[in-house]
């Protein structure tokens, strides 16, 4: 086991999370974001759009032909930039982007430049093709990073934007030592466990537990309890 | 170490980070890049050491919030139109004389030819649009009538104004997009409105509606058709970068080539304006003497070519 590897065992071939390492020499994880999500928040957005349209020509049919002249330059300026402007300026997410929890990065994981988000943009028009983004389909499924082609083209990526949680607090409760010492990397996956035991349900979380009953002190009570308890004093409450 | 130790010594730095990361504050005073550093510093230890993976997480969160910020790309966005316009633009063109030609030709050529040849049968135009929008268009640019096309107020003026942007600057911007297949794309739409105009302006030519229709079109030519000619060179660009990308893998030459060819695409656009505004508020009206729409119509052309030809030169060359 490599000393500098990252520390959560990422194997390519199973997960599609990218490495991205900053000017400091850190990695950071990047998680792609598939079609679906994408299709979704870009539904939102056609919505959206499509309720300015309404607002804008219940508004502009007061003003006559010049009003129709405005509506178009909205048609114009909302077909082509409404993307654009929300990526550059509102952290790479259009509103729907924003609710799916994706993002508009560079390759990099900096954020996208107009010049950027305008390519990726134009050349909508090509992943559209043949019809309801086909050839961009294409592209996401052939490409690690599910990458349409604006964003190959563009050097972009649409990632999932991560909350920070608070972390490095597990739930109070009882420390049991281990019976017997664990390899950093298992530590780690009992530590992850414990972090993620309220996202399982409590038959989930006492069947993985049980894997690992012929490891654990022989009086704990519930096996899921004592990984809670183990990896608790792996964090440092012993 | 343990890791509920190491958050403990550690916390007051990550939570004065997440503070400045929170607001628009400039960096002085909290010495942030010695302390982002150190976050830097804290994730490679809990990412050796093994911490949890919700600590590791929260830490990457936090570095990538913090290298969003330092590295985001400054935008003096006047400053940078303005270096485009005087300088770049121009430049850009100059540099992409081949690709410049090749558009050129595949949108004048088919325009010369199809103008010629409706002179020697006018029925041709009609294999290239259907017959009402022939007579739509012979209608519009009768003599007779007194106005072109309709009776229009500047309220319509207007409103063709915001025809022209969205439909015009629309048909650039998809001939620039479809470049990206092989180049086809582009070179169909060049071709396709060089023939569709060549056609019609034979045509009408031929019917003797020559004031009316060239008067309308000339003021406003020279920065529509340029623009669709450079539309379609920056397509042609991204077409060839697929096709012949040289000694780079074509993943990469196509990202030089979207810059490349977005160095053309701007300008276009502003192009399309221009020429929706000219065709919009100056082709359309009807009372100055043909002879000064053609004059106008030199002068834009003289304008457009020498932009291109001479700006953007370093000085003393």
């Amino acid at each position: 086991m490599p000393a500098a590897s990252p520390s959560i065992a990422h194997d390519p071939a199973l997960d599609s999370v990218r490495l991205v390492e900053t000017p400091e020499g850190v990695s950071l994880r990047l998680a792609p974001a598939g079609p679906l999500p994408r299709a979704l928040a870009w539904l939102l957005d056609a919505l959206l759009r499509t309720v300015v349209y309404v607002i804008a020509a219940l508004v502009l049919a007061f003003l006559g032909d010049f009003g129709g002249g405005l509506m178009l330059i909205v048609f114009f300026l909302m077909e082509w930039f409404y993307p654009v402007v929300f990526e550059v300026l509102r952290d790479g997410a259009t509103p729907g982007k924003r609710t799916l929890g994706l993002r508009v990065v560079s390759e990099e994981g900096v954020p996208v430049s107009w010049s950027q988000s305008l390519v990726r943009n134009l050349l909508r028009v090509v992943d559209f093709l043949p019809l309801l983004y086909g050839f961009g389909l294409i592209s996401m499924l052939l490409n690690g990073n599910f990458q349409r082609l604006g964003d190959l083209v563009a050097h972009t990526m649409v990632v999932y934007e991560s909350d920070t949680a608070e972390a490095g607090k597990l739930p109070e409760g009882e420390v049991i030592a281990p019976a017997l010492a664990f390899s950093p990397d298992e530590a780690q996956a009992l530590m992850a466990y414990a972090e993620r035991r309220d996202t399982l349900s409590d038959a989930r979380a006492s069947e993985l537990a049980d894997l690992l009953r012929p490891l654990l002190p022989t009086t704990a009570p519930d096996p899921s309890q004592a990984v809670m308890g183990v990896a608790r004093w792996l964090a440092g409450g012993r | 170490m343990n890791q509920d130790a190491f958050v403990a010594k550690r916390q007051a730095d990550w939570v004065l980070l997440d503070s400045w990361l929170g607001d628009d504050r400039p960096m002085d005073g909290h010495d942030i890049p010695r302390r982002y550093r150190q976050l830097c510093q804290d994730l490679a230890l809990a990412q050796s050491r093994r911490y949890s993976p919700a600590l590791i997480q929260q830490l990457e969160n936090r570095v990538l919030g913090v290298h969003r910020r330092f590295y985001r790309r400054p935008s003096r966005l006047l400053q940078r139109i303005g270096q485009y316009l005087v300088w770049e633009f121009p430049r850009n063109v100059r540099r992409e004389w081949r690709l410049l030609s090749i558009a050129s030709g595949l949108f004048y050529l088919p325009l010369i030819a199809l103008l010629i040849a409706v002179q020697w049968s006018p029925e041709l135009v009609y294999s290239v649009l259907p017959v009402d929008q022939v007579g739509k268009m012979e209608e519009m640019y009768d003599p007779a009538s007194s106005v072109l096309g309709r009776e229009r107020s500047s309220d319509s003026d207007f409103q063709m104004f915001g025809f022209y942007i969205f439909n015009n600057t629309g048909i650039g911007f998809r001939t620039f997009a479809a470049g990206l297949l092989f180049g086809l794309g582009s070179a169909f739409f060049l071709v396709y409105n060089g023939v569709v105009l060549g056609a019609v302006a034979g045509y009408l030519t031929d019917l003797g509606h020559i004031d009316t229709f060239w008067g309308f079109v000339v003021g406003h030519s020279a920065f529509e058709l340029t623009a669709v000619v450079l539309s379609g060179t920056a397509g042609l660009r991204l077409g060839f970068a697929l096709l012949a990308p040289g000694r780079r893998s074509r993943r990469l030459a196509l990202i030089e080539a979207g810059r490349q060819g977005m160095g053309l695409v701007y300008g276009a656009a502003g192009l399309f304006i221009l020429a929706a505004f000219v065709e919009a508020f100056w082709s359309s009206t009807t009372w100055p003497p043909v002879a000064v729409k053609y004059a106008v119509g030199a002068v834009l052309w003289t304008l457009v070519l020498a932009y291109f030809l001479l700006l953007g030169r370093p000085r003393g060359a």
